[in-house]
């Protein structure tokens, strides 16, 4: 059953509401904004499509445009926040963190620099815009670096949050949005923290199989739908949501991987270094168990409408269900 | 503008010898690191630190301090014994230089040590940082009289970084931003001018809205002037290209591209054998390159 606390047409199965994720970093940047004068706002050339632009126009003395240079943009932002700024640094994931990586791992992470850092665009749902704006790496890139926060909102509210969750957490935040239209999942009440990992659907009692799905990001309703399926069979469905990537929620996982007879996790990112590789390191270390790693195998993106490029790289509800079936099958 | 002395120069000089004196000893015990560009920067670490900076060495992060923002970390000797000697830190610890558990990291840590600014070592990032420092000063002290001085190599202006950070620290017009540039001309490839040429340098960095002031980087009441002037500027940031010897102060190191990356011992033996390196270097600059004589000291 699903989580008391998610939207309501999600719990009546009725069509959900569909909102850009992005769109609750520029809410959350100017509610954030509002209540800190420390904060401060950076652009590379992306004001608008980043949802900067709203705190640009309220606070114009606090917003710094740089050009389409992500490398300054990084280390500029370590700079204010070594003078008391917080500064938070919005473009696309692809170029940052994709060009700019070093600049953040030794200006704003080796720095212990609060420094928040906005990747829009993430996944193959960025859609028409091809495989060169497609972010598929830039969750193994951040998580890596030592100091770094991982966060990956599923939608507008949980992006909403991690953004005024991240100016109150001091040190660097990496969060991770989408592009297209996300369906809006749960509700401005809903609970949402660093670290911590929420059961978005509790697989039903009295069924001696069941699938635990582990999921990151905007792909939750696609879990949820998933679930909602295949608890009309003889299968017990649970969905684990990791909106913080590091830390890693490992009571979170403990319990949901003893629950559980088997995993999958589901991500729109290389399943290398992504989501399927935290899971999978730290349950082979401390539970081991059959897990299945469904997200982009090693390949690029291409362009394509969002749905479409979900179903090509088996991340729709149909592919997810067919590969569950099939796995459990053999 | 804050005038020095030629009572000032001197004692100014016979300061910098001493921190090439520690920068010689550092290198040879961490038997790795760099030696040209701490030994040609020596000069405008010790005027800085010992005159025109406004720092309290017992209060590290005092808020209004000016801020030194090293780009090129690699020269990080020179940062690290001009800070021992101006009290941060004993000036013992300088041996630890490079070695398991020091505070002195092979490039600086800015968490590891009192008086760093900033962690750096990939170049080109310093000035970005440098120009953060004083947006960030402008938003809550538009007259502030606080100024970021940001030392460079030259051969580091190679980074694309850098030319992007130029961009906008013109279009901001930061007049509290100064940087420094070290156009000791060599780079560990080789020279400037054959790896990658620079010039027209002056002109390039003018087209970029700075305000462009060439000197010779150890005529240590020159760069006093240069500094000055630059802090005068208030419509634009200002550049200094101070033209230094590399190696400058040891004579059988000086202008050779091959000091850049190795210390005394480690060096080209053409000159000196890798035996006598450190004795040689440490003897050169005791006696003022042979100028007094040992037996006067």
């Amino acid at each position: 059953m699903f989580a008391l606390h998610l939207d309501e047409k999600i719990q009546n199965n009725s069509a959900p509401l569909q909102v850009p994720s992005r769109n609750g970093y520029g809410e959350g940047l100017l509610e954030a904004g509002k209540r800190d004068e420390r904060i401060v706002a950076l652009s590379a050339d992306l004001t608008e499509s980043t949802r900067t632009l709203p705190f640009a126009e309220v606070f114009p003395k606090r917003f710094i445009q740089v050009g389409i240079a992500e490398q300054n943009m990084a280390s500029v932002a370590a700079g204010m926040s070594a003078m008391g700024k917080i500064p938070f640094i919005a473009s696309y994931a692809m170029f940052s963190p994709g060009r700019n990586w070093e600049q953040i791992r030794t200006t704003i992470a080796y720095n212990n620099s609060n420094v928040k850092i906005i990747g829009a665009h993430a996944g193959v749902s960025v859609g028409p815009d091809g495989a060169t704006h497609q972010a598929i790496e830039d969750i193994a890139l951040m998580r890596v670096i030592p100091n770094m926060v991982v966060l990956a909102p599923a939608d507008i509210h949980e992006a909403r949050k991690a953004t005024l969750l991240a100016a109150k957490y001091d040190g660097p935040v990496y969060i991770r949005l989408g592009r297209s239209d996300t369906p809006v999942v749960t509700t401005p009440e809903s609970p949402f923290a660093i670290g911590q990992a929420e059961v978005f659907y509790t697989k039903k009692a009295g069924v001696t199989k069941s699938v635990g799905i582990i999921t990151t990001g905007t792909l939750a309703y696609n879990a949820l739908q998933v679930a909602v399926e295949l608890e009309k069979g003889d299968l017990a469905v649970g969905v684990l949501h990791l909106a913080t990537i590091k830390p890693l929620d490992t009571d979170a996982l403990d319990d949901f991987s003893a629950d559980h007879d088997i995993i999958f996790t589901i991500e729109e990112h290389q399943i290398a270094g992504g989501l399927g590789g935290v899971v999978a390191e730290y349950l082979s270390e401390h539970h081991p168990k059959r897990i299945i790693r469904l997200g982009i195998k090693d390949m690029f993106g291409q362009s394509g409408e969002p749905n479409e490029l979900l179903a090509h790289y088996g991340l729709d509800v149909k592919s997810i269900i067919n590969t569950i079936q099939q796995t459990l099958a053999f | 503008m804050h005038y020095i002395t030629s009572a000032d120069v001197t004692r100014l000089e016979l300061k910098a010898n001493e921190i090439r004196q520690s920068i010689i000893e550092m290198l040879y015990e961490a038997k790795s690191g760099h030696t040209a560009g701490p030994l040609d920067m020596a000069d405008i670490f010790t005027l800085l630190y010992f005159e025109v900076l406004r720092h309290d060495a017992t209060n590290p992060n005092w808020e209004d301090r000016d801020r030194v923002i090293l780009s090129n970390g690699h020269i990080c000797p020179v940062l690290y014994a001009t800070l021992a000697y101006a009290g941060y830190f004993p000036i013992e610890e300088l041996m630890t230089l490079r070695k398991f558990g020091s505070r002195l990291q092979g490039h600086p840590h800015r968490e590891s040590l009192p008086g760093i600014e900033t962690s750096s070592g990939p170049l080109g990032s310093g000035l970005s940082q440098a120009i953060g420092m004083a947006l960030a000063e402008r938003i809550d002290n538009p007259y502030s009289a606080k100024y970021f001085y940001c030392l460079t190599g030259d051969g580091e202006l190679n980074e694309g970084q850098i030319w992007e950070a130029l961009m906008l620290a013109g279009k901001e017009k930061l007049h509290n931003l100064i940087m420094i540039i070290d156009r000791n001309g060599i780079q560990i490839d080789g020279d400037t001018q054959d790896v990658m040429p620079l010039e027209p340098l002056a002109e390039k960095l003018e087209a970029f809205n700075f305000d462009v002031q060439e000197v010779d980087g150890h005529n240590i009441r020159a760069v006093n002037d240069a500094i000055g002037k630059a802090q005068a500027v208030y419509s634009q940031p200002s550049v200094i290209i101070a033209h230094t010897i590399a190696a400058k102060g040891v004579d059988v190191f000086e202008r050779d591209f091959r000091w850049h990356g190795n210390p005394p011992g480690k060096g080209p033996e053409d000159r000196v054998p890798r035996s006598e390196q450190e004795k040689v270097a440490l003897l050169k600059l005791r006696t003022l390159a042979g100028t007094i004589s040992l037996d006067d000291l």
